[in-house]
């Protein structure tokens, strides 16, 4: 979750190289710092465990989303054609519920797959509202960016730049939001 | 973590032991033991019930035909070495897929130049040398028991006028008849086997010298497999299962019997892969390449139950009595004896694997792997058994020494001649050009 913070202040470590930025995080957490986030322009395979960040929860998500999805037209099918106005087509049983199977695993993938969109943008802070928080556009091209929250640690800000340089950053800007 | 990997040796020989041997040897006498004992207490319990249904026979054959039509596919007197043949025709698919599988799995590897499973891949490719020892067994299967496991052998169904005439059956003539079948049974082994053989000498050769020639090469041949498979994984269905309730058919079964064959396929790999490492092989196979095992087994078991209902839900949505015949046969015919096998097939092949495989964890952990493999290759052992027995033996199955007996002598054959394949090369494709990307692999 990115909250917007009106005094947010940050140290933004740019990177030239994606082995270089993940050997860094390793680097700055051993210095004490807490890294806010790090921006790639492409997945860079072991990030996400030298970061710490927890496992993504958005499976057990779409599981529920999926068994909404699917519950939702389990009752309905029953509700119309089973209880509120039964009627016997083909020869069959009121609740021929078979028949029903398909609609029942269209609403199971439709309610996961909006679901986890949802889901996904929610926990980015990605709202049709929310201004993301864009510390060095050319995260998006061809660097790599690491920003520090200054809030959120104890060492002062020359103290962290200078980790950022040891660790191999190219430049360290700040960026206050 | 991509990084932080250290690549053990890649000089691994699997040792096909002396003790492997005899449990092997064991097992396939314990089969051959059962298989004995239930022949006797079959050709004991089934000899005065033979005498009833011949009587039977003669006094009313033509209404015992008709009745027989409806019910079990028109089969004249059931001898009790029918069951036999139909265990040994059950067994004979099952391991005829496991077997093609192997290559199916090779090919499609090669076709999408696939890195991940290059590490692995000795496995697959030692599946298929077991197609000609089920395609020779089919064969004699075939000329010594055809008359009781195939309806469609009986020559009286096909002459105008006679009394045995049947005219949907008579329609099918073009295409179940005894020579052209048989020759599609040889080219489908040979075809299967012959590509096979290919691919797995590029492979062979590729350890020696190395060079990215064999890789272009094996590229082709799986090429071409994969066009003859897409038709005569097909065909194959239709013949070997389908054409045995002849009177029906269903344009979704050679889908569906591909669908079973490759996740028993996919799982059998899965199995043999777990287990060498469990033994100290195959030290290069890190999690990651389990974990797309198992959203491999974890998806086609998705997709064998959704081919599978897509074939049961337009029957049972038409409601043809000609087509709903198959289902009743199995859900309530025959004294109800193949519902259990009809569900547990269900059970296994979908609900199992479909909660087992579902978390990320899971796919890790190579003992739940393990489970949901048994689980997958028990469940669609099910599936041939209740494809192809009631309409071999209707109301005389069951599940007796017999069966059992024969699981375990294919089981042990297969298990010997897969070892036998793993033990004639390095167990990691040393020269493959992908390996350095499967060692890597990381998700």
């Amino acid at each position: 979750m990115s909250h917007h913070n009106d005094s947010a202040k940050f140290l933004v470590g740019v990177y030239d190289d994606d082995e270089v930025v993940l050997k860094a995080v390793t680097e700055v957490k051993s210095a004490g710092v807490r890294i806010h986030e790090v921006y790639t322009p492409f997945p860079i395979h072991g990030l996400d465990v030298a970061l710490g960040h927890p496992r993504t929860r958005i499976g057990i998500a779409a599981f529920l989303f999926g068994l909404t999805g699917f519950l939702t037209m389990v009752s309905l099918t029953y509700y119309t054609m089973g209880y509120d106005w039964p009627m016997i087509i083909g020869g069959k049983d009121n609740y021929a519920y078979p028949a029903y199977i398909p609609v029942m695993f269209e609403l199971t993938v439709l309610f996961t797959a909006l679901g986890m969109v949802g889901t996904f943008l929610v926990s980015n802070g990605l709202g049709p509202t929310v201004k993301p928080l864009m510390f060095d556009l050319r995260s998006t091209d061809n660097k790599f960016v690491m920003a520090i929250d200054l809030s959120k640690n104890k060492q002062s800000e020359v103290e962290i730049a200078s980790v950022l340089r040891a660790s191999g950053a190219a430049e360290v800007n700040v960026k206050q939001f | 973590m991509a990084h932080t990997h250290s690549i053990p040796s890649l000089d691994e020989q699997f040792e096909f032991t002396a003790e492997s041997k005899r449990r092997l040897t064991i097992g396939i006498i314990a089969g051959v033991v059962l298989v004995g004992i239930g022949a006797y207490l079959a050709a004991k319990g089934g000899g005065g019930h033979e005498h009833v249904e011949a009587a039977h026979g003669a006094a009313g054959h033509a209404a015992h035909g008709e009745a027989a039509h409806a019910a079990a596919g028109g089969h004249h007197e059931y001898k009790w070495t029918t069951r036999l043949w139909a265990n040994v025709w059950v067994n004979s698919v099952y391991f005829t897929g496991a077997a093609v599988i192997g290559m199916f799995f090779i090919a499609y590897n090669y076709l999408a130049q696939a890195g991940w499973s290059a590490v692995f891949k000795r496995i697959p490719e030692a599946l298929p040398a077991f197609l000609p020892i089920t395609g020779v067994i089919m064969l004699i299967t075939f000329f010594v028991a055809g008359h009781d496991l195939f309806h469609w052998t009986h020559e009286g169904l096909y002459e105008v006028g006679g009394p045995e005439y049947d005219p949907i059956i008579a329609g099918k003539k073009g295409f179940l008849n005894t020579p052209f079948f048989v020759g599609r049974m040889i080219f489908y082994f040979v075809a299967w086997y012959a590509l096979w053989r290919i691919v797995r000498k590029f492979s062979l050769d590729e350890d020696l010298e190395g060079g990215t020639e064999y890789y272009e090469k094996s590229i082709k041949y799986s090429t071409a497999f994969l066009v003859v498979f897409a038709v005569t994984s097909s065909t194959s269905a239709w013949d070997l299962i389908m054409s045995i309730d002849t009177h029906w058919f269903s344009t979704m079964f050679g889908w569906y019997t591909l669908a079973s064959w490759h996740v028993t396929g996919l799982a059998i790999i899965t199995l043999v892969v777990v287990s060498l490492r469990e033994k100290g092989y195959l030290k290069a196979v890190n999690e990651s390449h389990l974990h797309d095992l198992g959203k491999f087994m974890f998806a086609f078991s998705i997709f064998w139950a959704y081919v599978w209902f897509a074939q049961f839900m337009l029957i049972y949505y038409a409601n043809l009595p000609e087509e709903t015949i198959y289902y009743r046969e199995r859900f309530s015919g025959y004294g109800g004896i193949y519902k259990a096998p009809f569900f547990i097939n269900i059970f296994l092949c979908f609900v199992f694997p479909f909660l087992v495989l579902m978390t990320r964890d899971a796919k890790r952990t190579p003992i739940i792997l393990k489970v949901a493999c048994w689980g997958i290759l028990v469940g669609h052992y099910f599936d041939f058994y209740t494809n192809i027995m009631p309409g071999t033996v209707g109301e005389h199955g069951g599940f007796g020494p017999i069966e059992f007996g024969m699981i375990l002598i294919f089981a042990c054959a297969f298990i010997w001649s897969v070892s036998a394949q793993l033990a004639k090369a390095n167990l990691i494709p040393k020269n493959h050009p992908m390996l350095e990307e499967s060692l890597h692999h990381d998700i």
